[in-house]
């Protein structure tokens, strides 16, 4: 906490300093991006035998058995053990993928370079937050390997199943406390993450980078990270709440007179409502964690590949901040049916309606970015158009959700499910994506291949309505959600269609094989990138590819405009002014 | 529809590129240490009042809420608390940028004080123990333990600060008054934490 | 590559919405005296997001399309009017869509929710626990026995932890794993959780309403069609939450003064 922040830069020695325990933010955002990937990798793995269990209950999954003999003896998945693939795919995605990957991954190795800074203000603070989410990680892992199985009471862990103990079956042993001792270290380095992200954006910002002139993406790091560092804040007492219950025999959330498993639990007053109303207020804030660096980013690349200013720039800020504070005020909205006060339930829902206004106005702005430009139909470009297609689809169906009198019929089932993979799920990888084959270049200094890039879109563009859409349909009809099998009669019936959505899954899946060998392929093998391939406007790619340790080379850059200086007349019949390029010739 | 013939931004051709440039800060130099700190105490004062909340609401209507009285050791550790602060604001009084020899036997003070109010609270617990209440006996006991323990790690986190700060003073010139600065706030910050719970601890236990 | 974009998103767009209209996959029919005003509702809502939708995504395939337009010389073009007629838009038309949702809406939730029960409502109560739900009617005496959780226990069925040797109330109490109901009687359910959360979801009925442990929660409604619908538990209560159901049987006054009676000499 008090390190100097400027700190005379010197390559470090040794293969350990450089690429391990490296206090160079662009290390640590690569290692977060590593991290992503093989926390991506596992939540898909684990939606992969949900969903071969939810079309064929019966069906034996080879080698399973050797990987949870107690989980899926014989290879067929039990009951308990698919609620922990469920909560195991939900906690992984949205801890470890969707708040690593676009947030603490791309945002520590692009907001030093966008602000033309050296490095993030504390760097070894900097170091520590990935150590430490690398540890929440390996311990949420661990659960896998313990006695009674990993934790099943979902991602949202909600007392008193979650804070009861062995009585309430399987999973809510030693796996459940694993769970909630991940987060509360999870909580931990996001926060310190936040603090790296608020200074460096505050007090590193180069000569020139006034608040107006900061790119889109930096803007939405800073702002996800003002979210974070209140919502994280919360989470984690409410964790170490929950561990006390668990293992201290304190009540916070377990209320008086439970028979479980034939057993007065010796716990009393604890109230279930306050776990709920602690973790929706990080809850819903975290949905916001995981798309707005998405807004940020695709409000980035959507300009570079139209070839024209994005419309609205003070629009688009202005709609992040309103929805920064709105977030704030709609966690009830998860509630509704929770059996608090009906009356609080008109209050939550209508700021979760009037956010849909700031949202509605961000993707009228791209959309209207997109009228009327030269579209460049790269990889990235197509993630971006891709992105705010199913931003839009996810979007709509939260007009359903947030009205208490439509969620008493859709509360808990696949509605939901369909809603929120699409919105925060599906548009939040694309803008990875976008991120990904946008910034490859000027992380690895080589380009990816663009045939395997534009395969890997289409197949994952058609995929993903395949696999999503239908859950709104299953929601119609009234499937609950979080159920390992259908034997309700109503619901067999519907099973044909989850043998579609599995199938289509599978192949969506199968299609990520096509981006992973990209990747991997052209980290080695791709032609060199030059420093700005893409013809961006912004400081990193003022820089080479990828850029020296101290980024620029010992001379930060002045900036003299903003990022979005795209369809002008620039230097040497260029049609873009890059940010510290100093003014060309008045135009004849 | 209009065309967008790309309008030049270019300055006025009279002044120089530099004199209507913004400047990133146009105030002080920035302080990323103390920026830092300010940060981290918003975030603090987020979770302990996240924790407020939650033993409000615990509170409210709970039939095994048990009043007890506070152990008195704790107004002791207060005032030594707030003598440390005070002692630590003086002796960052005595430090220029020159020379940090005139503050440092001030700082040693600090620290001891410091030590001395994590003991004090180590000792409220063992009163509490002796009477019978732990964690687990009631919710106000275990909201009293959370309280006192996560702002005590807090405070050994601000002795680290602290260490680590004086280390520096005694080798480094010029002295850094930036990182001296931040630590000095968190460490006030420390002391209206504590000031704050413990008045809901009277108040509510 | 524009115009593959623009055709494959007109026809997921197409595909998706006619799925919706043609109602392929769709609500039961429904058999509450409220229910109507939900289904009005989620109509409302359809219709508006829906041409939201279908718009939205139609204006970005066009787009799409004709910026792929290569001709030499082509200048780009700003958004007629820029972004603030976008902000205006955006605001007035889902401004004016959110008032007119939550005006008819809340009022939707409040005849649900916020009303008082029909003073002559059948009062049930309704335990959940894993993985089972079960229904006690208050017998002949009108009254319900106290509930007293040590006394709980699966082997001798004391779901509800009734103390008939010392409570008379408790005495005539009628328990049973099926929630029957006359037809067109407002009827009153008291929500109680024995172990973790649960909740009473029966789409028929829509009607949906989580239990939680340490509280008793009222839940009323009035069911105008016989039949046979199911109950499910639509919040994780741990690894038999798939299985963990009940019927509810709607049935005429008659009938079902009758199956109470059958009922009360079973006990």
């Amino acid at each position: 906490m008090h390190e100097a922040a400027v700190h005379p830069h010197a390559p470090p020695q040794g293969f350990l300093r450089t690429h391990v325990f490296s206090v160079d933010h662009k290390v640590i955002g690569k290692q977060y991006l590593d991290l992503a990937l093989v926390a991506v990798c596992t939540g898909m793995v684990l939606s992969w035998l949900m969903r071969l269990h939810l079309a064929w209950p019966t069906a034996a999954i080879p080698g399973l058995d050797k990987l949870s003999p107690n989980g899926a003896a014989g290879g067929v998945i039990t009951p308990e053990y698919y609620l922990s693939l469920m909560t195991m795919h939900g906690t992984i995605m949205v801890f470890f993928v969707l708040t690593t990957a676009p947030f603490a991954g791309f945002g520590n190795y692009f907001l030093p370079l966008q602000v033309g800074a050296e490095d993030m203000a504390f760097p070894r603070i900097n170091m520590t937050s990935f150590w430490v989410t690398l540890v929440a990680f390996l311990v949420l892992i661990s659960s896998f390997f313990v006695a009674d199985g990993p934790a099943l009471s979902g991602w949202t862990a909600y007392a008193p199943l979650s804070a009861v103990g062995k009585d309430a079956g399987p999973g809510q042993g030693l796996g459940q406390t694993l769970w909630a001792i991940s987060i509360a270290i999870f909580c931990v380095a996001q926060l310190l993450g936040a603090l790296n992200f608020i200074a460096t954006t505050l007090d590193l910002r180069t000569k020139g980078m006034s608040l107006a002139r900061m790119p889109f993406s930096t803007w939405a790091w800073f702002i996800t990270a003002v979210i974070g560092l209140i919502a994280f804040a919360v989470l984690m007492p409410a964790c170490i709440l929950l561990i006390l219950d668990r293992v201290a025999g304190t009540s916070f959330f377990i209320p008086s007179g439970l028979v479980i498993s034939d057993r007065l639990q010796p716990h009393s007053g604890g109230s279930p409502l306050l776990w709920q109303h602690l973790f929706w207020f990080f809850g819903h804030p975290e949905v916001y964690i995981a798309i707005l660096p998405g807004f940020g980013i695709i409000s980035h690349i959507l300009p570079v590949f139209a070839r024209k200013p994005l419309l609205g720039p003070r629009a688009m800020i202005g709609c992040l901040i309103a929805i920064a504070f709105l977030s704030y005020t709609v966690w009830g909205h998860h509630m509704f049916l929770s059996g608090m006060n009906p009356f609080s339930a008109t209050l939550f829902s209508v700021p979760t309606l009037i956010i849909t206004i700031p949202a509605t106005i961000v993707t009228l702005l791209w959309i209207g970015t997109i009228y009327g430009a030269k579209l460049r139909f790269t990889t990235p470009a197509l993630f971006c158009l891709g992105f705010v297609s199913v931003f839009v689809s996810g979007g709509i169906s939260g007009f359903f959700l947030a009205q208490p009198s439509i969620d008493t019929y859709l509360h808990g089932t696949y509605f939901v499910v369909g809603h929120f993979h699409f919105v925060m799920g599906v548009a939040a990888m694309f803008g990875i994506f976008a991120g990904t084959y946008f910034w490859f270049p000027k992380m690895f200094g080589r380009m990816m291949n663009e045939t395997l890039g534009k395969w890997h879109f289409w197949l994952t563009f058609i995929g993903v309505y395949c696999v999503f859409m239908p859950m709104h349909y299953l929601g119609l009809a009234g499937n609950v959600r979080r159920y390992s099998a259908f034997t309700d009669d109503y619901l067999k019936p519907l099973i044909p269609l989850h043998r579609f959505i599995t199938i289509a899954a599978l192949f969506t899946g199968a299609a990520q094989l096509i981006f992973l060998f990209n990747l991997i392929r052209s980290r080695f093998r791709g032609p060199k990138a030059p420093d700005n391939p893409w013809e961006a406007t912004t400081l990193e790619w003022a820089t080479t590819s990828p850029p020296p340790f101290d980024n620029f080379g010992g001379k930060p850059p002045v900036v003299q405009r903003g990022p979005n200086e795209y369809g002008v007349a620039g230097a040497g019949g260029a049609d873009y002014l890059m940010q510290a390029a100093p003014e060309p010739a008045p135009a004849r | 529809m209009t065309t967008v013939a790309s309008p030049p931004r270019s300055p006025p051709p009279h002044l120089p590129p530099s004199a209507h440039r913004p400047t990133a800060t146009g105030g002080p130099e920035p302080k990323p240490a103390e920026t830092g700190v300010w940060v981290a105490i918003a975030t603090i004062s987020m979770s302990f009042a996240a924790l407020t909340s939650a033993m409000v609401v615990r509170a409210s209507g709970a039939p095994d809420w048990q009043h007890f009285r506070l152990p008195p050791i704790l107004y002791v550790n207060t005032l030594v608390l707030i003598a440390s602060s005070l002692t630590l604001a003086s002796a960052r009084r005595r430090i220029t940028p020159a020379s940090a020899l005139d503050g440092l036997p001030r700082l040693y003070v600090t620290l001891g004080l410091g030590l001395l109010f994590v003991t004090g609270q180590v000792l409220a617990w063992r009163q509490l123990a002796t009477q019978g209440l732990f964690l687990a006996t009631s919710p106000s006991s275990a909201f009293f333990y959370v309280f006192t323990a996560l702002h005590g790690l807090h405070v050994l986190g601000g002795l680290a600060g602290l260490l680590y700060v004086l280390r520096r003073l005694r080798r480094v010139v010029p002295v850094p008054m930036t990182a001296l600065g931040a630590a000095t706030l968190y460490w006030h910050f420390m002391d209206v934490l504590w000031l704050y719970l413990l008045v809901i601890l009277i108040i509510r236990v | 590559m524009g115009k593959l974009f623009a055709v494959v998103l007109t026809i997921i767009t197409v595909v998706a919405t006619a799925i919706f209209v043609m109602r392929v996959w769709w609500l039961p029919a429904d058999i509450s005296v409220h229910g109507p005003w939900i289904d009005h509702q989620l109509m409302e809502t359809m219709l508006s997001s829906g041409i939201l939708f279908v718009v939205s995504q139609l204006a970005l395939a066009l787009f799409v399309w004709k910026s792929g337009d290569r001709r030499e010389g082509r200048k780009i073009k700003i958004f007629p009017g820029g972004a603030v007629p976008m902000v205006v838009l955006a605001t007035v038309l889902v401004g004016a869509e959110i008032l007119a949702l939550t005006f008819v809406g809340s009022k939707v939730w409040a005849s649900i929710y916020q009303t008082p029960p029909d003073p002559n409502s059948l009062a049930i109560d309704v335990q959940a626990e894993q993985f089972a739900f079960y229904f006690r009617y208050p017998g002949a005496d009108g009254k319900f026995g106290g509930i007293h959780p040590e006394l709980m226990n699966e082997a001798s069925q004391n779901f509800f932890g009734l103390d008939p040797a010392h409570d008379t109330a408790a005495r005539d109490d009628i328990v049973v794993p099926t929630l029957a109901i006359p037809v067109n009687r407002p009827v009153l359910l008291t929500l109680r959780a024995k172990d973790v959360n649960h909740a009473f979801y029966v789409p028929e009925l829509r009607i949906q309403q989580d239990f939680v442990p340490g509280l008793v929660i009222p839940l009323h409604f009035t069911a105008t069609q016989p039949g046979k619908y199911e109950l499910v538990c639509t919040q994780l209560c741990g690894l038999g939450h798939y299985n963990m159901r009940a019927y509810v049987e709607v049935m005429p006054q008659e009938q079902f003064d009758q199956w109470l009676k059958q009922q009360a000499a079973q006990q």
